[in-house]
């Protein structure tokens, strides 16, 4: 049961890792700093919602830190341990609630993981300007939270049936 | 989805066409003849240059990275840069009081400040 379980969390790793990869080779500038999709989030609310808070909490720390030294520079993995970590802390409230269905949780998600990209940079940056930048980060987050929800919910759904073996 | 996504998602589109609004109007409003583009590397004042002059500089980072901000036509943009994600090169030119253009990964900010205004505070920092 246990190996089960490592074996999981170690795919769902991968699975985060791949989909930051395909994210970073996204052409998607569209102008706005700190706008994410967020494809990685799949992984992690597949891990919330079938293996627990603490499992999706670690593989949210492993990738952010992975990404971070692969793709990234260390100021950026910094903005996105903030937007992981608002994230994360907000879509756990959001399922504690009980009020939500996966799509609204992961929407939750899409949106906190921008929000706090964002107020870090001003923090670091010292520009409080970069505010203007939210309502388009909140649509983004929106939309794609929205997306990355409904395959979410799929997948749990298939892989649900076989979830007490883990 | 349950009646209560669909509430968010509606509560999150009214909130960020507010801010979108509310912004445009904060921003027409505080348009002067006489602005100047403040460039600041991680909080700090790196440079200030006229909007109504054409020029080019290049912003050299300690790290080797760099950002090649170009202002014509009392606009000013990103044309080059060392960064990975490449979305301050995708930014539309600025003209506007407080408008921006963010490097996050150089942690470069290109920002139209106010002329006078720059004269009273802009290099305390
Ligand atoms: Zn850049």
């Amino acid at each position: 049961m246990k190996t089960k379980k490592i074996t999981l969390i170690g795919l769902l790793i991968a699975l985060a890792f791949v989909l930051s990869y395909v994210e970073f080779l996204l052409p998607l500038s569209i102008g706005i700093p700190g706008a994410k999709i967020g494809l990685a989030n799949l992984a992690i609310m597949v891990a919330l919602f079938l293996l627990g808070w603490q499992e999706a909490l670690m593989l949210s720390i492993v990738r952010v830190i992975l990404v971070g030294f692969t793709f990234g520079n260390m100021a950026m993995m910094m903005y996105s341990l903030a937007g992981a970590a608002l994230s994360f802390a907000a879509m756990l409230i959001a399922k504690k609630t009980k009020k939500f269905s996966i799509t609204g949780v992961s929407v939750i998600g899409g949106v906190f993981h921008n929000v706090g990209q964002i107020l870090v940079a001003m923090a670091v940056l010292e520009t409080e300007q970069l505010i203007y930048y939210l309502p388009f980060l909140i649509v983004i987050g929106t939309i794609s939270g929205i997306v990355i929800g409904i395959i979410a919910s799929m997948i749990h759904k298939r892989i649900k049936g076989i979830s007490n073996l883990f | 989805m349950k009646r209560n996504d669909i509430i968010l998602i509606a509560v999150l589109l009214v909130v960020s066409i507010g801010l979108l609004i509310g912004v445009n109007i904060y921003r027409k409003n505080n348009t002067s003849g006489s602005a100047k583009v403040e460039v600041t590397v991680d909080g700090k004042v790196y440079g200030t240059y006229p909007l109504d002059e054409d020029r080019q500089e290049r912003i050299e980072l300690a790290d080797g990275s760099y950002n090649i901000l170009k202002i014509s036509d009392g606009k000013a943009s990103v044309i080059e840069a060392s960064c990975p994600d490449k979305i301050c090169v995708n930014t539309a030119d600025i003209h506007y009081t407080d408008e921006t253009i963010v490097c996050l990964p150089n942690k470069v900010v290109v920002k139209i400040v106010n002329g006078e205004e720059n004269d009273v505070d802009g290099m305390t920092r």
